[in-house]
């Protein structure tokens, strides 16, 4: 289902990251494989969201690179891009159009997988909304649609900065349940939560911000 | 990524911001108001006489054609900036210049053309000649892109900046002055019955210049903004 090569790797070296005259991380390194989730700890405003976003390629590390196959994400760009996806803590969705038309435009931009709109949106549970305004849907349906754009791109790498914010516990073990699927496809998690993420075939990877820093 | 699917992005990213317009159609309606009103206060203000407006008209439909652009460029990126949109399209597969393209299609589209639909009645009121007007079409027509595309670049600036809209102004107003110099002098031209031929290369050079680099441009300003 993915096409790139099967030991594909995204590996941190010496990556540190100031904001406002304060360092948040300074020597993070790690590495990460298929199949494996790596799981972002530590308070707030201990720069979680910073490296996600310096992980996507939105923002640049203070120091440090960051390879996808061993070639700096910089030079890659959109063909870095086409194997990731990312949902940041602001949706990424228009209030304004419907869940399909959502959906339909995030397809558009990556690389489309097999997976029908509609079929996204059952896996999310709002089939049955797919033609209702985003802005009349709750906060955590808002958010189930914003997850829904993970599945209809072929991704390898997920970023997801709280994926669970707003979603009730059964949303949560159905998100769970994707990304876990996820992962023995063959695909790689990045993730920030202050909610226990339960991903039971997974090798998970745990970096405490906090501690770094301390 | 074929150029086929990146023209399906084109071509939905275009109908998304047309759809997203039409469903807030009093902000789109906003400019053209803006441009008809001040254009017909000039004469209650300055007095009916016919000689008097043929001379300013050309200038004040330029000066308030540029103004309700100004009014409107905000729009371009605002509100995908706020609900994190922008980013996505920052992490798209394709290149970010064609997706800016087809935002700022859409919002000449949008905001650009009815003014052009309207000017020239507006001409007609301000006792403009037939020449007159069909240059004006011409001009708004060749400068009113230009308007857009130069317009993007500066909001691709400031859209990251909590009060952009002041720096905004000041950013793009220089950049808006030879455009507005050309315009309304080869209306003015017209009027007098004199040939416009070089006005309008110099207005279609700017023109092919913006298309050419303020992709590019608002591309890499994006980029700085979000990061």
């Amino acid at each position: 289902m993915i096409q790139t090569g099967n030991n594909t790797t995204l590996e941190a070296h010496a990556l540190e990251c100031v904001r406002d005259d304060r360092t948040l991380f300074s020597n993070l390194g790690f590495r990460l494989e298929r199949g494996q989730a790596l799981i972002l700890e530590g308070r707030n405003g201990s720069g979680k969201t910073s490296l996600l976003r310096i992980l996507c390629g939105i923002r640049l590390p203070d120091a440090g690179t960051i390879t996808w196959d061993e070639t700096d994400i910089s030079k890659l760009g959109p063909d870095y891009h086409v194997h990731t996806a990312y949902v940041g803590h602001r949706d990424g969705i228009k209030l304004d159009l419907t869940p399909l038309e959502n959906l339909a435009m995030a397809r558009a931009l990556g690389k489309p997988n097999d997976t029908t709109l509609e079929e996204a949106l059952e896996k999310v549970d709002l089939y049955g909304f797919e033609d209702v305004l985003t802005r009349n849907l709750s906060a955590g349906q808002q958010r189930r649609l914003a997850l829904a754009r993970l599945l209809v791109t072929d991704t390898v790498l997920w970023i997801l900065d709280e994926p669970f914010t707003s979603l009730d516990t059964d949303g949560i073990k159905s998100i769970e349940n994707l990304l876990d699927q996820h992962t023995t496809n063959g695909g790689m998690l990045a993730v920030t939560s202050h909610h226990a993420v339960n991903l039971a075939n997974t090798t998970i990877q745990r970096i405490n911000l906090s501690e770094l820093a301390a | 990524m074929t150029s086929d699917s990146l023209t399906r992005a084109f071509a939905l990213l275009l109908k998304r911001d047309l759809v997203l317009a039409v469903r807030h159609r009093a902000e789109m309606i906003n400019p053209l108001l803006f441009f008809v009103l001040v254009t017909s206060l000039f004469p209650l203000g300055i007095g009916a006489d016919p000689k008097l407006l043929q001379a300013v008209g050309p200038g004040v439909i330029w000066v308030a054609a540029l103004l309700a652009a100004l009014l409107s460029l905000e729009g371009i990126f605002r509100s995908d900036f706020e609900d994190g949109t922008l980013e996505q399209f920052l992490l798209s597969s394709h290149p970010v210049s064609v997706l800016v393209l087809a935002k700022v299609l859409a919002h000449w589209l949008i905001t650009g053309l009815p003014l052009l639909v309207i000017s020239p009645l507006l001409g007609v009121l301000l006792g403009l000649p037939g020449d007159a007007i069909i240059i004006l079409l011409v001009t708004l027509a060749l400068g009113t892109p230009v308007l857009s595309l130069i317009g993007a670049v500066g909001v691709a600036l400031t859209v990251g900046l909590r009060k952009g809209g002041m720096i905004l102004s000041l950013l793009v107003l220089p950049l808006y002055v030879p455009l507005l110099i050309f315009a309304a002098s080869a209306v003015d031209t017209a009027a007098a019955g004199l040939p416009v031929t070089a006005h309008l290369s110099l207005i279609s050079a700017l023109l092919v210049l913006a298309l050419s680099l303020s992709p590019l441009a608002t591309a890499a300003a994006l980029r700085i903004s979000l990061s």
